[in-house]
Protein backbone atom coordinates (compact mmCIF):
# COMPACT_ATOMS: atom_id res chain seq x y z
CA UNK A 1 0.00 0.00 0.00
CA UNK A 2 0.95 3.49 -0.89
CA UNK A 3 1.54 5.44 2.17
CA UNK A 4 2.35 9.42 2.02
CA UNK A 5 3.18 11.17 6.13
CA UNK A 6 4.93 14.54 6.97
CA UNK A 7 7.74 12.97 9.34
CA UNK A 8 9.77 15.61 10.85
CA UNK A 9 8.68 18.74 8.38
CA UNK A 10 9.13 16.08 5.40
CA UNK A 11 6.85 14.46 3.25
CA UNK A 12 7.86 10.91 2.92
CA UNK A 13 5.83 8.31 0.55
CA UNK A 14 6.55 4.56 0.69
CA UNK A 15 5.57 1.31 -0.61
CA UNK A 16 4.81 -0.80 2.76
CA UNK A 17 2.67 -4.00 3.63
CA UNK A 18 -0.34 -3.68 5.51
CA UNK A 19 1.34 -4.73 8.52
CA UNK A 20 4.58 -2.96 8.76
CA UNK A 21 4.60 -1.44 12.17
CA UNK A 22 5.30 2.33 12.26
CA UNK A 23 8.74 1.69 14.46
CA UNK A 24 10.08 -0.66 11.75
CA UNK A 25 8.73 1.97 9.23
CA UNK A 26 10.41 4.93 11.04
CA UNK A 27 13.58 2.71 11.77
CA UNK A 28 14.23 0.32 8.32
CA UNK A 29 12.54 2.58 5.61
CA UNK A 30 13.20 5.97 6.65
CA UNK A 31 16.33 5.10 8.46
CA UNK A 32 15.58 6.90 11.53
CA UNK A 33 17.18 5.30 14.01
CA UNK A 34 16.80 7.50 16.77
CA UNK A 35 13.47 5.76 17.39
CA UNK A 36 14.43 2.53 19.54
CA UNK A 37 12.88 -0.78 19.29
CA UNK A 38 13.17 -2.73 22.18
CA UNK A 39 10.73 -4.54 24.08
CA UNK A 40 8.20 -5.15 21.33
CA UNK A 41 4.80 -5.52 24.00
CA UNK A 42 4.01 -1.99 24.48
CA UNK A 43 5.51 -1.94 27.42
CA UNK A 44 8.67 -0.25 27.74
CA UNK A 45 8.44 3.27 25.53
CA UNK A 46 11.45 2.97 24.06
CA UNK A 47 9.92 3.43 20.51
CA UNK A 48 7.98 6.55 21.25
CA UNK A 49 7.39 9.28 18.55
CA UNK A 50 4.95 11.86 18.43
CA UNK A 51 1.69 10.98 15.96
CA UNK A 52 0.05 14.62 15.31
CA UNK A 53 2.16 15.47 18.73
CA UNK A 54 1.18 13.18 21.00
CA UNK A 55 3.61 10.70 22.00
CA UNK A 56 2.68 7.10 20.99
CA UNK A 57 4.28 3.80 21.24
CA UNK A 58 5.16 2.83 17.71
CA UNK A 59 5.38 -0.38 18.15
CA UNK A 60 1.99 -0.87 18.61
CA UNK A 61 0.42 1.24 15.81
CA UNK A 62 0.81 0.54 11.42
CA UNK A 63 2.51 2.46 9.70
CA UNK A 64 -0.28 2.81 7.24
CA UNK A 65 -2.46 3.85 10.37
CA UNK A 66 -0.22 7.32 9.87
CA UNK A 67 -0.78 7.45 6.57
CA UNK A 68 -2.37 11.06 6.20
CA UNK A 69 -0.62 12.23 9.43
CA UNK A 70 2.20 13.79 10.89
CA UNK A 71 5.02 12.19 13.08
CA UNK A 72 8.22 13.41 14.83
CA UNK A 73 10.91 11.46 16.15
CA UNK A 74 13.78 12.25 18.10
CA UNK A 75 15.51 13.45 14.70
CA UNK A 76 12.94 16.33 14.40
CA UNK A 77 12.76 17.83 17.83
CA UNK A 78 16.14 19.53 17.30
CA UNK A 79 16.47 22.65 15.04
CA UNK A 80 19.68 21.80 14.07
CA UNK A 81 21.69 24.38 15.58
CA UNK A 82 20.68 24.40 19.16
CA UNK A 83 19.05 22.17 21.82
CA UNK A 84 15.86 22.21 23.01
CA UNK A 85 14.96 23.15 26.56
CA UNK A 86 14.04 19.75 27.12
CA UNK A 87 17.37 18.71 25.56
CA UNK A 88 19.15 20.66 27.44
CA UNK A 89 17.54 19.79 30.95
CA UNK A 90 18.74 16.13 30.28
CA UNK A 91 22.12 17.43 29.79
CA UNK A 92 22.05 19.73 32.49
CA UNK A 93 20.60 17.39 35.17
CA UNK A 94 22.60 14.42 33.42
CA UNK A 95 18.90 12.89 33.02
CA UNK A 96 20.41 9.35 30.40
CA UNK A 97 22.94 7.12 31.54
CA UNK A 98 23.39 4.52 28.77
CA UNK A 99 20.98 6.67 26.74
CA UNK A 100 18.74 3.93 25.22
CA UNK A 101 15.62 5.40 26.74
CA UNK A 102 16.31 8.96 26.02
CA UNK A 103 14.65 9.40 23.00
CA UNK A 104 11.57 8.43 23.63
CA UNK A 105 11.99 10.01 27.02
CA UNK A 106 12.40 13.50 25.62
CA UNK A 107 9.55 12.72 23.20
CA UNK A 108 6.90 11.93 26.05
CA UNK A 109 8.31 14.95 28.55
CA UNK A 110 7.97 17.74 25.29
CA UNK A 111 4.26 17.00 24.86
CA UNK A 112 3.71 16.63 28.36
CA UNK A 113 5.38 20.29 28.64
CA UNK A 114 3.04 21.55 26.14
CA UNK A 115 0.20 20.70 28.27
CA UNK A 116 1.05 21.32 31.50
CA UNK A 117 3.37 23.55 31.55
CA UNK A 118 4.02 23.85 35.35
CA UNK A 119 3.88 20.40 36.62
CA UNK A 120 4.42 18.89 40.39
CA UNK A 121 7.02 16.00 40.35
CA UNK A 122 4.40 13.51 40.76
CA UNK A 123 2.86 14.55 37.47
CA UNK A 124 5.81 14.12 36.12
CA UNK A 125 6.57 10.75 37.37
CA UNK A 126 2.94 9.67 35.91
CA UNK A 127 3.55 11.66 32.32
CA UNK A 128 6.85 9.48 32.19
CA UNK A 129 5.11 6.13 33.47
CA UNK A 130 5.13 4.68 30.22
CA UNK A 131 8.67 5.26 29.76
CA UNK A 132 10.96 2.73 31.09
CA UNK A 133 14.39 3.54 31.56
CA UNK A 134 16.38 0.33 31.96
CA UNK A 135 19.49 2.78 33.81
CA UNK A 136 16.70 2.72 36.52
CA UNK A 137 18.06 6.70 36.44
CA UNK A 138 14.35 8.35 37.02
CA UNK A 139 15.52 10.91 39.34
CA UNK A 140 17.88 12.67 37.31
CA UNK A 141 15.38 12.50 34.59
CA UNK A 142 12.59 14.25 36.65
CA UNK A 143 14.93 16.78 37.17
CA UNK A 144 15.54 17.34 33.87
CA UNK A 145 12.18 17.63 32.78
CA UNK A 146 11.80 20.56 35.89
CA UNK A 147 14.75 22.00 34.41
CA UNK A 148 13.05 22.26 31.16
CA UNK A 149 9.67 23.68 32.69
CA UNK A 150 12.03 26.32 34.83
CA UNK A 151 13.55 27.38 32.00
CA UNK A 152 10.37 27.83 29.86
CA UNK A 153 9.35 30.47 32.46
CA UNK A 154 12.22 32.04 32.74
CA UNK A 155 14.04 31.00 35.63
CA UNK A 156 17.42 31.06 36.01
CA UNK A 157 19.34 28.09 37.76
CA UNK B 1 11.09 -9.69 16.42
CA UNK B 2 7.02 -9.79 16.64
CA UNK B 3 5.24 -9.23 13.13
CA UNK B 4 1.25 -9.76 12.83
CA UNK B 5 0.43 -12.35 9.68
CA UNK B 6 -0.52 -10.38 6.72
CA UNK B 7 -3.94 -9.12 6.35
CA UNK B 8 -6.14 -6.78 4.18
CA UNK B 9 -6.31 -3.28 5.27
CA UNK B 10 -9.40 -1.11 4.62
CA UNK B 11 -9.93 2.69 5.87
CA UNK B 12 -13.60 3.55 6.12
CA UNK B 13 -14.45 7.15 5.73
CA UNK B 14 -18.00 6.87 7.51
CA UNK B 15 -19.76 4.26 10.04
CA UNK B 16 -21.86 3.51 7.56
CA UNK B 17 -18.75 2.85 5.34
CA UNK B 18 -17.29 0.74 8.17
CA UNK B 19 -20.86 -1.53 8.39
CA UNK B 20 -20.43 -1.73 4.49
CA UNK B 21 -16.96 -2.82 4.56
CA UNK B 22 -17.88 -5.36 7.96
CA UNK B 23 -20.21 -6.98 5.48
CA UNK B 24 -18.29 -7.60 2.57
CA UNK B 25 -15.10 -8.74 4.03
CA UNK B 26 -17.19 -11.19 6.71
CA UNK B 27 -16.75 -12.68 9.98
CA UNK B 28 -12.76 -12.98 10.10
CA UNK B 29 -12.97 -9.09 9.55
CA UNK B 30 -12.40 -6.61 12.31
CA UNK B 31 -12.63 -3.27 13.09
CA UNK B 32 -9.79 -1.16 13.99
CA UNK B 33 -9.68 1.82 16.58
CA UNK B 34 -6.72 2.43 18.53
CA UNK B 35 -5.30 -0.89 18.07
CA UNK B 36 -3.51 -1.18 21.45
CA UNK B 37 -5.68 -4.47 22.21
CA UNK B 38 -5.73 -5.94 18.88
CA UNK B 39 -2.52 -5.36 17.22
CA UNK B 40 -0.20 -6.91 20.62
CA UNK B 41 -2.78 -9.93 19.96
CA UNK B 42 -1.73 -10.02 16.08
CA UNK B 43 1.73 -9.69 16.86
CA UNK B 44 1.69 -12.59 19.68
CA UNK B 45 -0.40 -14.31 16.72
CA UNK B 46 -3.09 -14.54 19.25
CA UNK B 47 -5.68 -12.70 16.76
CA UNK B 48 -5.79 -13.29 12.86
CA UNK B 49 -8.19 -10.89 11.43
CA UNK B 50 -7.91 -11.16 7.25
CA UNK B 51 -9.15 -7.83 6.81
CA UNK B 52 -8.58 -4.84 9.27
CA UNK B 53 -11.01 -1.94 8.59
CA UNK B 54 -9.68 1.11 10.13
CA UNK B 55 -12.13 3.54 12.06
CA UNK B 56 -9.50 6.13 12.98
CA UNK B 57 -10.95 8.80 10.25
CA UNK B 58 -14.09 8.52 12.15
CA UNK B 59 -13.11 10.50 15.36
CA UNK B 60 -15.74 13.51 13.96
CA UNK B 61 -18.40 11.11 14.24
CA UNK B 62 -17.38 9.24 17.34
CA UNK B 63 -15.23 10.68 19.23
CA UNK B 64 -16.87 13.12 21.80
CA UNK B 65 -18.07 13.30 25.52
CA UNK B 66 -21.14 14.90 26.10
CA UNK B 67 -24.30 15.41 28.17
CA UNK B 68 -27.56 15.28 26.79
CA UNK B 69 -30.99 15.29 28.46
CA UNK B 70 -28.83 14.68 31.81
CA UNK B 71 -27.19 11.61 29.90
CA UNK B 72 -23.90 11.16 29.26
CA UNK B 73 -22.89 10.11 26.24
CA UNK B 74 -19.59 8.54 25.71
CA UNK B 75 -18.53 8.05 21.59
CA UNK B 76 -17.03 5.09 20.72
CA UNK B 77 -13.48 7.05 19.75
CA UNK B 78 -13.12 9.02 22.61
CA UNK B 79 -9.18 8.30 23.82
CA UNK B 80 -9.08 7.19 27.12
CA UNK B 81 -7.00 10.83 27.30
CA UNK B 82 -10.10 12.25 26.71
CA UNK B 83 -11.98 10.75 29.46
CA UNK B 84 -9.44 11.71 32.09
CA UNK B 85 -9.59 15.52 30.27
CA UNK B 86 -13.62 15.92 31.05
CA UNK B 87 -14.81 18.47 33.08
CA UNK B 88 -17.99 16.49 32.99
CA UNK B 89 -16.20 12.70 34.15
CA UNK B 90 -14.30 14.39 36.84
CA UNK B 91 -16.93 16.74 38.58
CA UNK B 92 -19.83 13.89 37.71
CA UNK B 93 -18.81 10.77 37.00
CA UNK B 94 -15.44 10.32 39.31
CA UNK B 95 -15.07 6.14 39.29
CA UNK B 96 -14.88 6.65 35.32
CA UNK B 97 -11.49 9.27 36.11
CA UNK B 98 -10.27 6.81 38.86
CA UNK B 99 -10.15 3.77 36.35
CA UNK B 100 -8.87 5.86 33.91
CA UNK B 101 -5.69 6.96 35.57
CA UNK B 102 -5.20 3.38 36.35
CA UNK B 103 -5.23 2.52 32.69
CA UNK B 104 -1.89 1.17 31.01
CA UNK B 105 -0.01 4.25 30.87
CA UNK B 106 -0.65 7.67 29.13
CA UNK B 107 1.15 7.08 26.14
CA UNK B 108 -1.74 3.92 25.40
CA UNK B 109 -4.20 6.44 26.95
CA UNK B 110 -3.35 8.60 24.22
CA UNK B 111 -4.25 6.05 21.70
CA UNK B 112 -6.69 3.42 23.61
CA UNK B 113 -10.40 4.13 22.39
CA UNK B 114 -13.13 3.94 24.92
CA UNK B 115 -15.68 1.55 22.03
CA UNK B 116 -12.38 -0.69 22.25
CA UNK B 117 -11.81 -1.52 24.96
CA UNK B 118 -15.96 -2.25 25.28
CA UNK B 119 -15.63 -3.89 22.17
CA UNK B 120 -13.04 -6.32 22.67
CA UNK B 121 -14.38 -8.22 25.72
CA UNK B 122 -11.47 -8.43 27.71
CA UNK B 123 -12.38 -9.51 31.07
CA UNK B 124 -9.70 -7.63 32.35
CA UNK B 125 -10.18 -4.48 30.91
CA UNK B 126 -11.37 -1.74 33.95
CA UNK B 127 -14.02 0.13 31.46
CA UNK B 128 -16.61 -2.18 31.43
CA UNK B 129 -16.24 -3.03 34.99
CA UNK B 130 -16.70 0.72 35.63
CA UNK B 131 -19.53 0.55 32.86
CA UNK B 132 -21.29 -1.71 34.77
CA UNK B 133 -21.32 -0.28 37.79
CA UNK B 134 -22.75 2.29 36.61
CA UNK B 135 -25.25 0.10 34.62
CA UNK B 136 -24.77 2.22 31.10
CA UNK B 137 -25.83 1.20 27.52
CA UNK B 138 -23.67 0.51 24.35
CA UNK B 139 -25.26 1.83 21.52
CA UNK B 140 -24.06 -0.13 18.17
CA UNK B 141 -25.02 -0.23 14.65
CA UNK B 142 -25.22 -2.56 11.80
CA UNK B 143 -27.18 -3.27 8.72
CA UNK B 144 -30.41 -3.35 10.28
CA UNK B 145 -29.95 -0.24 12.27
CA UNK B 146 -29.17 1.09 15.72
CA UNK B 147 -29.74 -1.10 18.86
CA UNK B 148 -29.05 -0.37 22.52
CA UNK B 149 -27.31 -3.33 24.37
CA UNK B 150 -27.46 -3.27 28.18
CA UNK B 151 -23.96 -3.82 29.33
CA UNK B 152 -25.00 -6.30 31.40
CA UNK B 153 -25.66 -8.22 28.24
CA UNK B 154 -22.86 -7.63 25.74
CA UNK B 155 -20.08 -9.90 26.63
CA UNK B 156 -20.45 -13.77 26.48
CA UNK B 157 -17.48 -15.08 27.46
CA UNK B 158 -13.53 -14.16 27.24
CA UNK B 159 -13.25 -11.78 24.39
CA UNK B 160 -16.66 -12.75 23.04
CA UNK B 161 -19.74 -10.52 22.81
CA UNK B 162 -22.95 -10.33 21.89
CA UNK B 163 -22.10 -7.69 18.99
CA UNK B 164 -22.67 -9.07 15.54
CA UNK B 165 -20.09 -9.72 12.93
CA UNK B 166 -21.22 -6.24 10.86
CA UNK B 167 -22.23 -4.19 13.80
CA UNK B 168 -19.78 -1.77 15.58
CA UNK B 169 -20.22 0.21 18.80
CA UNK B 170 -20.56 4.15 18.32
CA UNK B 171 -20.72 4.74 21.80
CA UNK B 172 -21.80 4.58 25.33
CA UNK B 173 -24.29 5.85 27.46
CA UNK B 174 -24.95 6.50 31.15
CA UNK B 175 -28.64 8.04 31.85
CA UNK B 176 -27.65 9.57 35.42
CA UNK B 177 -24.73 10.58 37.08
CA UNK B 178 -24.50 8.46 40.11
CA UNK B 179 -24.70 10.63 43.88
CA UNK B 180 -21.05 8.45 44.57
CA UNK B 181 -19.11 6.26 42.71
CA UNK B 182 -15.17 5.44 42.68
CA UNK B 183 -13.37 2.47 41.22
CA UNK B 184 -10.20 0.91 43.24
CA UNK B 185 -7.69 -1.15 41.23
CA UNK B 186 -4.25 -3.45 42.49
CA UNK B 187 -1.63 -4.10 39.75
CA UNK B 188 1.87 -5.10 40.07
CA UNK B 189 3.03 -2.28 37.94
CA UNK B 190 2.09 0.65 35.79
CA UNK B 191 0.87 -1.15 32.19
CA UNK B 192 0.26 -4.14 33.81
CA UNK B 193 -3.69 -5.84 34.38
CA UNK B 194 -5.49 -5.99 37.35
CA UNK B 195 -4.64 -8.52 39.75
CA UNK B 196 -8.46 -7.45 40.66
CA UNK B 197 -10.33 -3.97 40.41
CA UNK B 198 -13.82 -3.06 41.59
CA UNK B 199 -16.02 -0.24 40.48
CA UNK B 200 -18.80 1.08 42.76
CA UNK B 201 -21.85 3.43 42.02
CA UNK B 202 -24.64 4.35 44.31
CA UNK B 203 -27.06 6.74 45.32
CA UNK B 204 -27.94 7.44 49.08
CA UNK B 205 -31.51 9.23 50.31
CA UNK B 206 -32.67 9.93 53.77
CA UNK B 207 -29.22 8.48 55.18
CA UNK B 208 -29.66 4.65 52.95
CA UNK B 209 -28.56 2.94 50.11
CA UNK B 210 -30.97 3.06 48.04
CA UNK B 211 -29.53 1.37 44.54
CA UNK B 212 -25.66 0.60 44.72
CA UNK B 213 -23.93 -1.09 41.58
CA UNK B 214 -20.59 -3.29 41.90
CA UNK B 215 -18.57 -3.98 38.73
CA UNK B 216 -15.55 -6.64 39.11
CA UNK B 217 -12.70 -6.78 36.59
CA UNK B 218 -10.34 -9.55 35.86
CA UNK B 219 -11.79 -11.89 38.90
CA UNK B 220 -13.71 -14.17 36.29
CA UNK B 221 -14.35 -15.38 32.19
CA UNK B 222 -16.00 -11.95 32.01
CA UNK B 223 -16.72 -9.00 33.49
CA UNK B 224 -18.55 -9.69 36.59
CA UNK B 225 -21.94 -7.83 38.78
CA UNK B 226 -21.91 -8.81 42.46
CA UNK B 227 -25.42 -8.74 42.72
CA UNK B 228 -25.44 -10.23 45.78
CA UNK B 229 -23.70 -7.82 47.39
CA UNK B 230 -25.44 -4.84 45.87
CA UNK B 231 -28.78 -6.61 47.94
CA UNK B 232 -26.86 -6.38 50.97
CA UNK B 233 -26.17 -2.39 50.20
CA UNK B 234 -30.07 -1.48 49.52
CA UNK B 235 -31.76 -0.11 51.91
CA UNK B 236 -29.09 0.03 54.45
CA UNK B 237 -27.10 2.78 56.27
CA UNK B 238 -23.77 3.29 54.72
CA UNK B 239 -21.21 1.98 57.47
CA UNK B 240 -18.02 -0.19 57.74
CA UNK B 241 -19.64 -3.33 59.05
CA UNK B 242 -22.05 -3.07 56.10
CA UNK B 243 -19.65 -2.58 53.19
CA UNK B 244 -17.11 -5.84 55.03
CA UNK B 245 -20.44 -7.96 54.73
CA UNK B 246 -20.52 -6.73 51.14
CA UNK B 247 -16.98 -7.29 50.33
CA UNK B 248 -17.42 -10.73 51.86
CA UNK B 249 -20.46 -11.17 49.44
CA UNK B 250 -18.45 -10.21 46.07
CA UNK B 251 -15.54 -12.23 46.92
CA UNK B 252 -17.99 -15.32 47.01
CA UNK B 253 -19.26 -14.20 43.72
CA UNK B 254 -15.95 -13.51 42.06
CA UNK B 255 -14.69 -16.26 39.80
CA UNK B 256 -10.72 -15.82 40.04
CA UNK B 257 -8.24 -17.88 38.15
CA UNK B 258 -4.76 -18.58 39.05
CA UNK B 259 -2.27 -17.27 37.07
CA UNK B 260 1.47 -15.31 37.65
CA UNK B 261 -0.47 -12.37 39.70
CA UNK B 262 -1.63 -14.52 42.32
CA UNK B 263 -4.03 -17.46 43.53
CA UNK B 264 -7.43 -17.90 43.50
CA UNK B 265 -7.47 -16.87 47.58
CA UNK B 266 -5.91 -13.90 46.77
CA UNK B 267 -7.10 -12.97 44.65
CA UNK B 268 -10.75 -13.24 46.54
CA UNK B 269 -9.27 -11.72 49.68
CA UNK B 270 -8.40 -8.62 47.01
CA UNK B 271 -12.09 -7.93 46.10
CA UNK B 272 -13.08 -8.01 49.92
CA UNK B 273 -10.70 -5.25 50.40
CA UNK B 274 -11.45 -3.30 46.75
CA UNK B 275 -14.69 -3.48 47.62
CA UNK B 276 -14.58 -1.93 50.92
CA UNK B 277 -12.45 0.95 49.88
CA UNK B 278 -14.22 1.48 46.99
CA UNK B 279 -17.47 1.73 49.34
CA UNK B 280 -15.57 4.16 51.80
CA UNK B 281 -14.60 6.53 48.62
CA UNK B 282 -18.04 6.14 46.86
CA UNK B 283 -20.56 6.92 49.71
CA UNK B 284 -17.91 9.98 51.19
CA UNK B 285 -17.93 11.45 47.30
CA UNK B 286 -22.05 11.20 47.94
CA UNK B 287 -21.66 13.03 50.88
CA UNK B 288 -22.86 10.36 53.38
CA UNK B 289 -20.90 8.65 55.28
CA UNK B 290 -21.24 6.41 58.27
Amino acid sequence: MRISMNVNGQTREADVEPRLLLVHFVRDVLELTGTHWSCDTSNCGACTVQLDGEPVKSCTVLAVRANGHEVTTIEGIWSGTELTPMQEGFRQEHGLQCGFCTPGMILTATAFLENNPDPTEAEIREAISGNLCRCTGYENIIKAVQWAANSREGVSV
Amino acid sequence: MQVPARFDYEVAASVEEAIRLLERHGPEARLLAGGHSLIPMMKLRLAFPETLIDIHELDGELRYIREEDGALEIGALARHQDVLDSEVVRERYPILWDAETMIADPLVRNMGTVGGSLAHGDPAEDLPAAFMALGCEVVARGPGGERTIPIDELQTGPFETVLDPAEIIVGARILRAPQGSAYTKVKRRTGDYASAAIGVALNISDGEIRDAGIGMCAVGGQTLRARGAEEILEGQRPNMELYKRAGERAAEESEPSEDARGPVEYKRDLVKVLVVRALEKAVERAGGGA
